[in-house]
């Protein structure tokens, strides 16, 4: 009995111990070298795997921002500015300031403004939708509400209003990412900067067909007019193809041209309410 | 019985307006006339608003190769040059006309009389075809002129017609072949001159009995043209489907037919190119057939390019109760309305109404590899993995897959037991695969 235990311990003890002589040159041969500072990168990540910095991932991010030894050129959208400072503390680099962005939805062609005239009753997605027909309300450049931009988005800071056919971003969980930007067939999401307190000036409309044909499939199409174009003192609106677009970066957020606006396609968010009616009445009684 | 070897299948063939004679429509009061009726680039016009126009004037001109003349279907008044909703579901440009009475081109020769006798040059006939704005009308609306051009380096050695009509529910190429048949062989012995060809195949499903024995006499009178019945298989009509199932040539991937010195004509062409070489007619009008199994009166029309689809759905007795889809073309390929004013094109072929009952997809289900895509698939692809690697986002392996090779022919989505959406997706990938391979060649 004794021998058969001291027969096993020595021959698997030899064994094993042969294993870890060959596993010890192994491991010296194929060893690779990780730099330690991608985990530190990849800890003050948020982990969300998103994208939004156009590389595969944050352990990418990590990667690339540990190779560049510099952070110029990377931000990470959901992570914000305080994350990359944090990097830029931990590795001893300057990170660059970049101003937060938000996605707005150009389009406010609800089922009110423009009534579905057909119903469409193929694959719910807004890519097949966008292959076969101008949609429901029949503007060619318009929100087809199958929500694929809902789909794209994983911090949840989209869904889909019942009533209005139209997806909602919610200010508070948007982190930029640009997923649904790219899952959108007709571009009709956007990129802006946020803004003070997400305040924000946009022409919700990206209908570039000449004014009356756009009202005819919506009420608060852009027609071109070109009134917010006169009235903007900054130069920040552009009008092409019959539509105005105003420019984030020029814009200074007066709010003088959201009232011009003969069909109301200029939007004005988380603004305070405007105090005008009794101006109106004044002039009125002048 | 002759067919295609690989996939296919056979839908209920519905053929109801088989027995409706051709109807002549009355003109419209408007006419909406797409500057884009035809594959290629969009014809330029040259009418503008307030001008008087006679039936059959030029109104527009294709300028770029791949493209088409279009011609007034009536005479009066250019009333606007627009946009309007049209067939495609999206808004095109239209030339609008008021109609003022029916005076014609005096070149138009529209006497009834059979003329036989043309003394035209190969290149005499192409050189009209082109001028009188002929197109493929099976529905593709390749334009016709194109076709009769061997390119260099090629030779053509045989002429298929298309009389095979594979989708269920038309019937415009059967009235045609029994009540223009004469015309109609006259026609496919100019193209088999602007050619070069000896012989001609006419193909006929033999679901069409009468038009196979009528057009065999017929043909027996002149050199070189036979007629072939087939065994009744959806997409039969495809031009590489055909071939095979006619000459037993298979066209190679992503080449044309002329590469195994082919070349496809429908029926309707072919009496078109009678018409504007024997007659100077124009492509001014066209059949339709208007059909459903609700309706009063299926029907086939000849209606002129530019009508309202509604005036064609009042002639055949109204829309029915509880409509709940219009479908422009065949109920295989066929795409749905969303605009009932929409003119008829070119290539409008047929006008149906389903019943809201039979209109809901089937339900999503998951996939369950049963691979009856593929056992129909007559491209010999692969539906599911294309729809998978398009939904996915892998435009690079779909094209290795020979996405590109698809005819949209619908009928992996037609036998799919889950209701799986293959040729959506399909589509969708194979508008990013097109994308990928220009950018390729700009760069």
């Amino acid at each position: 009995m004794n021998e058969i235990t001291l027969i096993s311990v020595i021959s698997l003890g030899s064994l094993g111990a042969i294993a870890a002589i060959v596993l010890y040159f192994v491991a010296q041969k194929f060893k690779v070298i990780e730099d330690p500072r991608i985990d530190v990168v990849e800890e003050k990540l948020p982990g969300a795997n998103c994208g939004g910095c156009g590389l595969a991932g944050c352990r990418a991010l990590a990667e690339a921002i540990v190779k560049a030894e510099s952070l110029e050129g990377f931000s990470c959208p959901p992570g914000g500015n305080e994350a990359m400072k944090d990097i830029a503390d931990a590795l001893g680099l300057v990170a660059e300031e970049s101003e937060p962005m938000i996605a707005v939805l150009r389009c406010n062609g609800t089922r009110e403004n423009s009534p579905p005239k057909v119903k469409y009753e193929g694959a719910t997605t807004c890519q097949f939708a966008h292959s076969l027909f101008s949609g429901e309300g029949g503007c060619p450049y318009g929100c087809l509400g199958c929500g694929d931009c809902v789909l794209a988005c994983s911090f949840d800071a989209m869904y889909m209003d019942e009533k209005t056919g139209l997806p909602v971003i919610i200010d508070d969980k948007c982190v930029a990412c640009g997923k649904c930007v790219q899952a959108c067939p007709r571009n009709i999401i956007q990129m802006r900067k946020k803004g003070k307190k997400s305040r924000r000036i946009f022409v919700s409309c990206i209908n570039t067909e000449k004014g009356g044909v756009a009202r005819k499939s919506c009420k608060v199409a852009c027609i071109g007019c070109g009134k917010c174009v006169k009235e903007c003192k900054f130069e920040a609106i552009t009008l092409e193809n019959f539509l105005a677009y105003i420019d984030y970066e020029k814009c200074k957020l007066c709010r003088k041209c959201p009232p011009v606006c003969p069909t109301g396609a200029i939007h004005e968010l988380n603004f305070p309410p405007r105090k005008e009616k009794k101006e109106e009445k004044a002039q009125e009684n002048a | 019985m002759k067919t295609f070897k690989i996939g296919g299948v056979h839908p209920p063939e519905n053929k109801l307006s088989k027995d409706a004679a051709i109807e002549v429509l009355d003109i419209p009061k408007t006419v909406y006339i797409p500057l884009s009726q035809h594959l290629g680039v969009p014809a330029v016009p040259v009418v503008k608003k307030g001008d008087t126009v006679k039936t059959g004037q030029l109104i527009a001109k294709g300028e770029a190769f791949i493209s088409a003349n279009i011609h007034s279907s009536v005479s009066g008044k250019v009333a606007k040059i627009d946009d309007v909703i049209d067939t495609s579901g999206y808004r095109k440009t239209c030339i609008i006309v008021e109609t003022e009475g029916d005076e014609w081109e005096p070149d138009i020769d529209r006497s009834p009389d059979l003329k036989e006798d043309c003394s035209l040059t190969p290149e005499e006939i192409i050189k009209k075809v082109q001028e009188k704005g002929i197109v493929g009308l099976g529905g593709a609306t390749f334009p016709s002129h194109v076709k009769l051009m061997v390119p260099k380096g090629k030779k053509a050695d045989i002429l298929i017609i298309n009389g095979v009509e594979c989708e269920p529910c038309l019937t415009a190429d059967h009235r045609l072949m029994l009540e223009k048949a004469k015309e109609m062989l006259v026609g496919i012995s100019i193209q088999m001159k602007a050619l070069g060809v000896e012989k001609a195949i006419i193909g006929i499903e033999n679901n069409k009995p009468d038009a196979i024995k009528h057009i065999s006499e017929l043909a027996s009178g002149y050199k070189g043209i036979s007629v072939e019945s087939l065994k009744v298989k959806y997409p039969q009509g495809g031009e590489k489907q055909l071939i095979k199932a006619l000459i037993n040539r298979e066209v190679p991937s992503g080449k044309l037919p002329i590469e195994v010195g082919a070349v496809v004509h429908n029926v309707g062409t072919s009496l078109a190119v009678y018409e504007a070489v024997q007659k100077n007619k124009p492509l001014i009008e066209r059949v339709v057939t208007v059909s459903g199994s609700k309706i009063d009166k299926p029907s086939n029309f000849l209606v002129r390019i530019g009508t309202p689809v509604s005036a064609l759905l009042e002639a055949s007795g109204g829309i029915p109760e509880n409509t709940g889809k219009v479908v422009n073309g065949g109920p295989m390929m066929g795409k749905a309305l969303n605009n009932l004013d929409a003119p008829v094109a070119k290539g409008t072929s047929g006008i149906l109404l389903f019943p809201e009952r039979e209109v809901p997809r089937k339900p999503m289900l998951n996939c369950i590899r049963c691979a009856k895509c593929i056992s129909v698939c007559c491209m010999g692809l692969e539906p599911y993995l294309l729809a998978i690697l398009a939904d996915k986002e892998r435009f690079e392996e779909c094209e290795n897959e020979k996405i590109m090779d698809c005819i949209e022919c619908g009928s992996c989505l037609y036998i799919c037991p889950s209701g799986r959406p293959l040729l959506d997706n399909i589509r969708v990938g194979k508008n990013k695969v097109g994308q990928l391979m220009r950018s390729r060649a700009s760069n």
